[in-house]
């Protein structure tokens, strides 16, 4: 009989696992039981940690022992020397890199200290394939409680007056979707679990159903409870492999221990969740194209009315929430509804994840009370811009949301301020730009997603994206005029008022709100020929100072189109007409002599 | 259900509720523009897609705009269709589907019917004020019956609907994503390698020129050019209640007189009738029918029941959508086939001329008979019975080449002798017709006895599917009609899983209404009641023929006498009768 | 797995399965319990510091003791008083107990965990712990 006293966890998620996490964790095993410890140390693989930037980890509990980046070749130090000797392996430890000092015990770290972690409460804590660690930690208790002490409408009263409310983008109150669902009677109905996560670099639902699958699973029954609906359907993009796997694992062990399936714990209540992959279709986590897209045909919205609660899946009642939502239910039921709602803004309860990417020290998974600033999460647990450079903008809302900017800094997070400022609360993706990111640049990349995820049903969306993005293409390329911003706007407007889904109407807010943000830098490429984030090739000259030119010919001989000319030891020239502007010399140059202007 | 009340422009009406928008709109007598939406009431067509945005109104409370053709209207709603927002939005939108269209509209098929063009001049469009300049472009799909041109498809998706929802034949659907999104078959295989019954539906709904026939009118002034050539024209009894249309004749005109003047105008040697053909297809079916019904009488349960086998749309349906049932349908060839064979047999040998020398022209109200015309087993040595069919459509275009202003013209008449008929050949034209026409000769052949009332007012109408129960002298036949082929896959169904409603005999015409709303007619735009009109002037027609029976036709007696012995014999075996093939298609 | 059949058996598995994340969830909240490490290096083992482990983690089970947690260490470096145990409350220096037989990890366990009383054997620190 093991009486552990020491738990190994390693980060099992996609990033890291991707970085020989798996490999850690074998060597990890095979060292501890080289030490004849097998039956103190648990070495075990559990979802995201969220310190992604610093993958793979490895926490050390229960002394919280955090070590980053680690490698498969560090297992054996690890076991000899922090569980046979007692000591830390130093080297691993996370440095903190305002004060660059080792911080050892992960809860003491920027990155966790100002977190709040609800949905991801089991995400790295527990086994995922384990359904016993889960119950260990409450799991299926609210299912229990709900099935044999509460009505469908005492859940769903919870569920409202928790406050708790879309975490997919709309934002839209989740009690009173599940009361409408409720109320709408057929001979069957459907639980949806929206997991067509698609923003780029957001990866929260992901790593939930990575990191604790049964949560979701669990949400799903009580929802089907409080709606009168036997049948869940999670639709899950196909290029989430781990997720599926761990989700799969979640489903056929909760039907074994009787928490899915006929009769779940003897109370009469029949549940049971299948499986739809998803082709990758951004478009697809639209409600109604995903209602379609598991129908088996083209993945494309329809008009609402009719919402899915009223005819949706096989024109069926159907309730559609995304993963993140569902997490959030188990533990409202059990915690209730006055502790979530005492957390967050006035009208944004709770906790929210966001995927933090782009040029922030800290990329990774956080979840945060409603409420809190753009600041705090940028600075405090970002850790703020990468390499000391000035922070721009951040993305928030993926593609369908806005930038905002310094200005934005101190703007509590929650879903009516962030319409306010033109962007939008979406999946939660943050992608963090600096000084040198180009903001029409930026527009441009996200019109371009757009354009092509667009399903290409309505005109607007179709034809629309693609106009924007053309116009934005002539402005960083130096080709752009006035009246270009003019047209800009106004198919902005008309998009944003005449496309039928989601997709389209938010689909130029980058172009909006940078354009009210950055109108500056949009006047710079159109007026003066000139990309003041020095990002737009063709609005770039690298030019060589003949006064710090010493003629070494480094620069000639990384040029790959030989544009560069010049005498040794003599000051060198780039031929304009032949430069590309790869930026090869301007790299290579050890005298500071290039300039981009 | 309750009324609703709706301020449309500061103007108040009631509709009942479940009404959309647009309804409303109506009742205002406000004409809000649309593009892609298409309500055909009658025939189960609704495009609702609400994919072209260009009939979308401002509605008070609401944050975006609304498409009014498929947005219900709720009580107390306050809308507005003329605001500088909508007005903005519309032409924005209408600039944005014409920034991706080709511009070749002086050469475009669809000119001077193209929806799209009657709204870009309704809308007043006079500059394309989009800078963007990518097209999209497509590779062209052409099979015999029709074009697609996907550079001009505006994704209406009017097209699929009807493919899948009214014709259920499930041909086409949307591929691709974004700027590259458009209407196709599966894996983009080319439309004469799918199961596309060359019905062409679609065509008749496409606002613009993606989707045309595939014109042969070229062909056809080519032939009649050539001196060599003894070109034999036969119409069909569609055509004629529709032609007029073309030259701004109301729907439901009858032209038949001076459609034929115009065709001998136009140089045809000699001007036949596919009526004459389909009084002989008649004999042979009805003989056919009536030697099934005693086989089936004497207890040969599978001998019924026979199905009609006029429409080569629906011939390819059963051939690729009930291979099970490939042996029910009769083996009677359809009309203008029938008038192929004799055209090219008897009639040649009349003229002593050898069939190469005859070009046969069929006028006809479809598609897919330019299809059924190219069909292998329909030729002789690699010369086809039926060399060129146009559609009423191209009929039209054909006379207006040749400067003819039909409706000043005389009434003259068919030739002889395939050009004799009765008002039971015309009626073919019409859903119910072909079955009326049979019953009307099997009734008094089985009873000889002469028929108390000709007209079967229980097998007419327009509704999809049809049952009546048909007293032929004491026994009872079950006759099943079904017109649009989604009506027809319900029938079928329903006989292949054992016949509950023991049905004896069943027509089935491939369009709405029959071959009076096939695609090679004038375009309806929408207006089922022009189809309708059409089917009351051929009902017409047949009540003011002399003869009504095919079996009294004289010219059907003395083709039998002279020339193919008796119906069902070997010589009308070999001419007159046709197999079908299983098609294993996507 | 057998079914679980009602609300009660789930929560009996509860029970029976909490240990599994029990000392995790006891490291959410680490610097609120009583820690007692155990020197398990290679002198400790051989010394029995596993079975004297072993009988701390039981027996503080059947006691119900939530407020303080078992782990282990590596050598402290008192190898001539193996088996050792180091002992942490909150808030206070660490103390550390040498030749820990059961009688003493029991008596170490009613004394000094439960009523907070130091009890003899105790060997002067020498060494910084894990955490400094």
């Amino acid at each position: 009989m093991a009486n552990y006293t020491m738990h190994m966890l390693v980060c099992s998620g996609t990033g890291c696992k991707s970085a020989e996490s798996d490999l850690i964790t074998a060597n990890l095993e095979k060292y501890v039981a080289e030490a004849n410890m097998t039956d103190e140390v648990q070495v075990l693989k559990t979802g995201c940690f969220g310190f992604c930037e610093k993958g793979p980890v490895v926490k050390i509990l229960p002394d919280n022992t955090f070590y980053v980046q680690v490698t498969p070749d560090d297992a054996e130090e690890i076991v000899n020397e922090h569980i046979i000797k007692g000591r830390k392996v130093e080297r691993l430890l996370f440095v903190d890199p305002k004060t660059e000092k080792m911080v050892s015990d992960s809860k003491k770290m920027d990155f966790y200290k100002k977190q709040l972690r609800i949905a991801l409460r089991n995400c790295g804590l527990i086994d995922p394939d384990n359904i016993d660690e889960y119950i260990a930690r409450d799991g299926y208790h609210a299912l229990g409680m709900a099935l044999t002490e509460m009505t469908p409408q005492d859940v769903i009263k919870v569920v409202k007056d928790s406050g708790l409310r879309g975490r997919g983008g709309g934002g839209f109150p989740t009690g009173l979707k599940w009361e409408i669902a409720s109320k709408n009677d057929a001979d069957q109905k459907y639980v949806v679990c929206n997991a067509d996560e698609g923003d780029p670099g957001a990866f929260m639902d992901r790593s939930i159903l990575e990191g604790d699958p049964h949560s979701v699973v669990e949400a799903m029954a009580i929802c089907g409870y409080s709606m009168g609906a036997t049948i869940g359907k999670v639709y899950i993009r196909a290029e989430y492999p781990l997720a599926i796997k761990r989700l799969e694992k979640a489903i056929e062990d909760a039907r074994e221990y009787g928490l899915l399936g006929k009769d779940i714990m003897g109370t009469g209540f029949d549940f049971d969740i299948e499986l739809t992959f998803g082709a990758g279709a951004f478009v697809c986590g639209e409600e109604t194209a995903l209602i379609h897209s598991m129908e088996g045909e083209r993945g494309e919205p329809t008009t609402k009315p009719p919402f899915p609660a009223e005819s949706g899946y096989w024109g069926k009642p159907t309730n559609v929430n995304n993963v993140e939502t569902f997490a959030n239910v188990p533990v409202i039921l059990l915690k209730g509804a006055d502790w979530f709602s005492s957390i967050g803004s006035e009208k944004s309860k709770g906790t929210k994840v966001f995927a933090l990417a782009g040029k922030i020290n800290n990329v990774g998974l956080i979840e945060v009370p409603m409420g809190t600033t753009l600041r705090e999460v940028i600075y405090d647990i970002g850790g703020g811009i990468k390499d000391g450079k000035k922070f721009k903008a951040v993305q928030t809302g993926g593609p369908s949301g806005g930038c905002l900017t310094v200005d934005d800094l101190d703007t509590p997070i929650d879903y009516e301020n962030l319409i306010a400022k033109g962007s939008m609360m979406g999946s939660g993706g943050m992608i963090v730009m600096d000084e040198d990111d180009c903001m029409p640049a930026v527009a441009k990349f996200y019109l371009e997603f757009t354009e092509e995820e667009s399903c290409g049903k309505c005109t607007p969306c179709r034809v629309g994206t693609k106009r924007l993005s053309e116009l934005l293409e002539l402005i960083t390329d130096g080709k752009g005029k006035m009246e270009h911003l003019d047209e800009l706007k106004r198919l902005s407007r008309v998009i944003k008022d005449t496309a039928l889904c989601g997709l389209g109407q938010t689909a130029p807010n980058p172009v909006l709100s940078t354009m009210e943000a950055f109108w500056d830098e949009y006047i710079a490429h159109i007026k003066d020929g000139r990309c003041p984030a020095g990002q737009c090739t063709n609005l770039l000259q690298y030019i060589i100072s003949e006064a710090k030119c010493v003629g070494c010919t480094a620069c000639v001989r990384v040029c790959p189109t030989n544009a560069i000319t010049g005498t040794v030891k003599k000051p060198h020239v780039i031929d304009q007409a032949k430069c590309i502007k790869c930026g090869a010399c301007y790299d290579k140059c050890k005298f500071e002599a290039i300039s981009k202007q | 259900m309750s009324d609703i009340k709706v301020v449309i422009d500061n103007k108040e009406v009631l509709v009942p509720s479940g009404s959309t928008i647009l309804d409303a709109t109506k009742k205002a007598g406000v004409h809000v523009p649309t593009l892609c939406h298409l309500d055909l009431h009658d025939t189960k067509m609704v495009n609702q897609a609400a994919s072209c945005r260009v009939c979308v109104v401002e509605v008070d409370g609401r944050r975006n705009l609304a498409p009014s053709c498929a947005t219900p209207a709720t009580n107390g709603m306050v809308v507005r269709t003329n605001s500088m927002r909508v007005l903005e939005a519309r032409k924005t939108v209408l600039e944005l589907l014409i920034s991706d269209h080709p511009k070749d509209c002086l050469s475009c098929a669809k000119a001077g019917e193209c929806e799209l063009q009657d709204l870009a001049e309704r809308c007043g469009l006079r500059q394309i004020g989009i800078t963007g300049d990518a097209q999209s472009t497509y590779k062209k799909d052409i099979t015999r019956s029709l074009i697609r041109d996907m550079d001009k498809c505006i994704m209406c998706r009017r097209c699929e609907t009807m493919c899948n929802t009214v014709q259920e034949v499930g041909a086409l659907s949307g591929i691709n994503r974004g700027f590259n999104a458009v209407i196709s078959p599966a894996f983009e295989l080319p439309m004469g390698e799918t199961v596309c019954t060359h019905c062409g539906q679609c065509v008749a709904v496409c606002p613009t020129g993606a989707l045309t026939e595939n014109d042969a009118t070229w062909e056809v002034v080519q032939a009649l050019a050539d001196p060599e050539k003894v070109v034999v024209v036969q119409t069909a009894p569609a055509v004629r209640v529709a032609i007029g249309e073309e030259f701004g004749r109301e729907p439901g005109s009858i032209v038949t007189g001076q459609m034929v003047t115009a065709l001998r105008q136009l140089g045809f040697d000699h001007v036949f009738d596919t009526d004459f053909a389909a009084d002989l297809t008649i004999l042979e079916e009805g003989t056919e029918l009536l030697g099934r019904l005693e086989a089936f009488l004497g207890g040969d349960a599978k001998a019924l029941p026979i199905l009609t086998s006029c429409c080569p749309a629906w011939v390819n349906f059963i051939e690729s959508q009930f291979p099970e049932l490939i042996d029910i349908p009769s083996t009677a060839k359809s009309p203008q086939q029938m008038f192929g064979a004799i055209a090219k047999t008897y009639f040649a040998e009349k003229l002593n001329i050898p069939r190469e020398k005859m070009v046969v022209v069929s006028v006809m109200p479809c598609l897919a008979k330019k299809y059924e015309a190219t069909r292998k087993e329909f030729s002789v040595d690699g010369n086809p019975d039926i060399d060129i069919v146009i559609s009423t459509r191209e009929l039209g275009q054909l006379i207006k080449h040749a400067n003819i202003e039909l409706t000043a013209l005389e009434e003259t008449e068919f030739d002889n002798p395939l050009g004799m008929s009765t008002g039971a050949g015309v009626i073919f034209g019409t859903t119910g017709g072909v079955i009326e026409a049979a019953v009307r000769t099997a009734y008094e052949v089985y009873t000889k006895k002469p028929l108390p009332k000709i007209d079967f007012e229980e097998l007419r109408g327009f509704e999809g599917v049809r049952v009546a129960a048909v007293d032929v002298d004491g026994l009872m036949l079950n006759i099943g009609i079904a017109h649009g082929l989604g009506n027809a896959r319900a029938l079928l169904t329903e006989v292949r899983d054992g016949n509950p409603r023991n049905l004896h005999a069943i027509e089935v015409m491939a369009c709405p209404g029959g071959c009076i709303g096939g695609a090679g007619q004038p375009y309806h735009h929408g207006n089922s009641d022009i189809i309708k009109k059409r089917q009351a002037a051929i009902y017409q027609i047949d009540k003011d023929m002399p003869i009504r029976k095919s079996h009294e036709n004289p010219a059907i007696t003395e083709i039998y006498e002279a020339y193919l012995g008796k119906p069902m014999g070997e010589l009308s075996h070999k001419l007159l009768h046709t197999h079908y093939h299983i098609k294993d298609k996507v | 797995m057998a079914k679980i059949k009602s609300f009660e058996e789930l929560k009996k598995i509860k029970d029976q399965v909490q240990s599994k994340v029990g000392l995790r969830e006891k490291g959410e909240n680490i610097d609120n319990l009583i820690q007692i490490r155990v020197a398990m290096a290679t002198c400790g083992i051989a010394s029995g510091a596993r079975e004297i482990m072993n009988y701390m983690i039981d027996e503080m089970t059947s006691q119900g003791i939530e407020n303080a947690v078992v782990t282990q260490t590596g050598c402290m470096g008192y190898c001539y008083a193996e088996p050792t145990i180091e002992v942490t409350t909150p808030g206070k220096e660490p103390v550390i107990y040498g030749d820990v037989t059961k009688e003493k990890a029991k008596e170490i366990i009613d004394e000094h965990v439960i009523k907070g009383e130091l009890v003899d054997g105790i060997i002067p620190m020498t060494h910084k712990t894990i955490d400094q």
